[in-house]
């Protein structure tokens, strides 16, 4: 059922910081995706399938690649937040395994899969590194609706390629304290002075957001 | 959820729970507030999908071991943790802070600091004070300013000071700028949930004596 969602192009992470690159024109015919001239920049959106397969069918194959993916980011992240290897390693195995057990909780209208990593590495790091509890707010009740539209898939999908986009715009100086305050090095003082927040590339994912949060109000 | 809030969480501090850098204490109220927040919870998500970006990033990644697959799913083979026992719902205290309290509003351990008031500290790290306010109604709490910043929700009845009214689900932040004295309203016995990353400064003598007493 999400094997159509992948209308976003998006461009692979650089090696090296590139000048920014406009988001690609959708490449879509009567549904399905058109392959760009460079097939790995069109790849992303399809971990959301990857999730779907290990979620309806224990897929081995999907896990295998989105680990192959993830979990060198999952380990690069953590040793950037403090995390010698060897605990890095060892936490990006329990995240990947977590991301296993808890891919029936995934709801994509409400994040990109790579928004989900994060925020289980994030707690991982907070349990581990810091060995805090992460308080986490009690879950929405979303009533009898059991599947999301895709047209709230497609849509949040797309507005997270827009902030990928506008965050890779921002000058370098910001992007590394952005950067910085996700890696857990920033107090919240700092952040408000220092980062000089992006609300303006956030702003909308902000109202789509609020969009449907309020449907689980409703 | 309550669709009356009017006094929000800042960006700074959605995006450093985001960020997962706030003390315990602070998670805490961040995330008690989220609860009833359904503004703050999508500004919180954005602010995750910052994260994600961050991570995603991530290229000069450092390779895994040959082995870490095979031992992922070696892990996964073990099987998932049980899923936590769904809590009594209570109408004064969220899931987060039920965590915190070990269930709902009549399991709050008070212990009273005076005047009617009294006053629950909740098990966090030692880098911030949580802790569970009740204010009688009509009652207040003595006159104080703050060494650093001091957050206050609602939970159940209303409360106001210098600044404005306060009702279930507002926070109110306070700095070093501020002596307030907050004012249960008349209708209800105020509980509020009050998160310090600094002790008080009471600007009464009495108080001052007591604060190490109180821990607050």
């Amino acid at each position: 059922m999400f094997t159509e969602i992948d209308t976003v192009t998006l461009d692979e992470p650089a090696a090296e910081p590139v000048a920014f690159q406009p988001r690609r024109e959708l490449k879509r015919i009567k549904g399905r995706r058109v392959n760009g001239t460079n097939s790995r920049r069109d790849t992303k959106t399809e971990w959301l399938d990857h999730v779907m397969r290990i979620r309806d069918a224990q897929d081995q194959a999907a896990f295998a690649e989105l680990f192959q993916h993830f979990a060198p980011r999952i380990k690069a992240f953590l040793m950037k937040s403090g995390s010698d290897a060897t605990m890095a390693e060892e936490c990006a195995q329990e995240v990947m395994a977590t991301l296993w057990n808890k891919a029936h909780l995934f709801d994509p209208t409400r994040a990109s899969v790579a928004t989900w990593v994060f925020t289980i590495a994030r707690n991982k790091r907070i349990d581990v590194l810091r060995k805090q509890r992460r308080p986490e707010p009690e879950e929405l009740a979303w009533g009898p609706e059991a599947e999301p539209e895709q047209t709230d898939v497609i849509a949040l999908q797309q507005e997270t390629a827009q902030l990928r986009n506008a965050l890779s715009a921002l000058p370098e100086a910001q992007r590394e304290l952005i950067e910085k305050a996700y890696f857990g090095d920033l107090s919240h003082r700092e952040i408000a002075t220092q980062t000089g927040l992006p609300l303006g590339t956030i702003k909308s994912r902000i109202r789509l957001a609020l969009d449907r949060l309020r449907h689980a109000m409703n | 959820m309550n669709k009356s809030i009017k006094h929000h969480l800042t960006d700074d501090l959605l995006m450093a729970y985001s960020a997962g850098s706030l003390p315990e204490a602070f998670d805490l109220i961040v995330a008690t507030h989220l609860s009833l927040c359904v503004h703050c919870r999508a500004r919180v998500e954005s602010f995750d999908a910052v994260g994600g970006h961050v991570l995603e990033e991530q290229t000069d990644s450092t390779a895994m071991s040959d082995v870490s697959l095979a031992a992922t799913m070696a892990l996964i083979a073990q099987g998932a943790s049980a899923p936590e026992p769904a809590r009594p719902k209570c109408s004064v205290l969220p899931t987060p802070l039920q965590d915190y309290v070990g269930g709902t509003v009549s399991d709050i351990r008070w212990k009273p600091i005076g005047m009617g008031v009294k006053q629950a500290i909740l098990p966090t790290t030692k880098d911030a004070t949580a802790r569970l306010l009740f204010i009688p109604a009509g009652a207040a709490v003595p006159d104080h300013g703050h060494h650093g910043i001091e957050l206050t929700m609602v939970l159940q009845g209303a409360f106001s000071d210098e600044v404005d009214c306060f009702a279930r689900g507002d926070v109110e932040i306070a700095d070093e700028d501020l002596e307030h004295t907050p004012v249960a309203d008349i209708s209800a016995d105020c509980i509020c949930l009050a998160v310090t990353d600094a002790p008080l400064k009471f600007t009464k003598l009495m108080p001052r004596l007591f604060q190490p007493f109180l821990r607050i």
